[in-house]
């Protein structure tokens, strides 16, 4: 899941070295969460116009949470 | 039209060959491709005749086409090394290749992709199995995905080419279920003069509604709220 997010975000930034994934645990029900940071200038290329490259991203890690069978959900942090 | 196959295909994927038997002529032909006989779909162009003492003789002739999609291991990884056609592909459409294998791959989904560009568009068809997580509900994952795959082909470069993702024909399903449904309403609307409004759509779903409809006299089409839940609305002229 991690690797999945990773190579999304690395894809559409221009500085790929800075993108750093982090698993954390939520603990409210321990599902997983993601923490996306990425270099500053690159926050626009993973958020997008009114969050929509932000919700495309999202919406492809529910997808392989779904067939994982687990909880998934993606923090991007700055 | 150029198109690449992600999977191991090689260079030429056609061959049409003479010879003086039609077996000659396949066997050049499958030796041009570097293949077998069973990979290969074997077209006679030309029996040929033996002539009289050898002499007005005409040769056989044969095309020889590559079958198609081989598909990729059970990893889900696709030997892109092989992918000799690659090069006929633009650099963003190749990188978006790279980017779409690499998330089917750490999806765990097993399939192939198929790629046709033009100057205007790039269209990447997966075939395999667990079509239906990638579409999502209502599409939703495949059109992200579209989305995505887009920004990656238009990252550099100044000309702007336009992304379509299908998968398992998907797409040509579901617009012919949207116009079945978009008659079957419009019906409804025209007997019961009684506006009916769709469930939320995307834009392109929509388009296809009011492009069905648009021939029809009776009614009108036009569409309602604020993304992503805004709908079709079928009333009455």
């Amino acid at each position: 899941m991690k690797e999945l997010l990773e190579l999304i975000a690395r894809s559409l930034v221009d500085k790929p070295e800075e993108v750093d994934v982090r698993e954390a645990e939520d603990p409210k029900d321990n599902s997983l969460v993601l923490e996306l940071r990425v270099a500053s200038e690159d926050m626009g290329k993973v958020i997008g116009k009114q969050g929509r490259i932000a919700r495309a991203i999202r919406n492809i890690i529910k997808a392989a949470a779904i067939k994982e069978n687990i909880k998934v959900s993606v923090e991007i942090l700055d | 039209m150029e198109k690449s196959t992600a999977a191991k295909t090689a260079t030429a994927k056609l061959s049409e060959k003479t010879g003086r038997t039609v077996q000659e002529a396949i066997e050049l032909a499958l030796e041009e491709l570097n293949v077998t006989e069973d990979m290969a779909d074997i077209e006679i162009l030309d029996e040929g005749s033996k002539g009289i003492f050898g002499l007005g003789g005409k040769s056989a002739k044969v095309r020889a086409t590559l079958k198609e999609a081989v598909s990729c291991g059970k990893s889900g990884a696709c030997d892109t090394d092989d992918f000799e056609e690659r090069g006929s592909l633009s650099r963003g459409a190749a990188s978006a290749l790279d980017f779409l294998l690499g998330i089917l791959e750490r999806m765990s989904v097993d399939a192939a992709i198929d790629v046709t560009e033009d100057e205007e568009s790039v269209m990447f068809s997966i075939s395999g199995a667990d079509a239906g997580i990638i579409i999502g509900r209502r599409g939703e994952t495949l059109d992200s995905l579209q989305y995505l795959t887009g920004l990656v082909v238009n990252r550099e470069g100044d000309s702007f080419k336009r992304v379509l993702i299908d998968i398992e024909n998907y797409r040509k399903k579901r617009e012919e279920t949207l116009i079945r449904l978009a008659d079957r309403l419009a019906d409804r609307v025209v007997s019961g003069r009684k506006s009916i409004t769709l469930e939320p759509m995307n834009p392109y779903e929509r388009r296809i509604i009011h492009a069905s409809l648009q021939k029809n006299e009776k009614i009108r089409t036009y569409s309602i709220g604020e993304e992503p839940n805004r709908k079709v609305v079928i009333s009455i002229k």
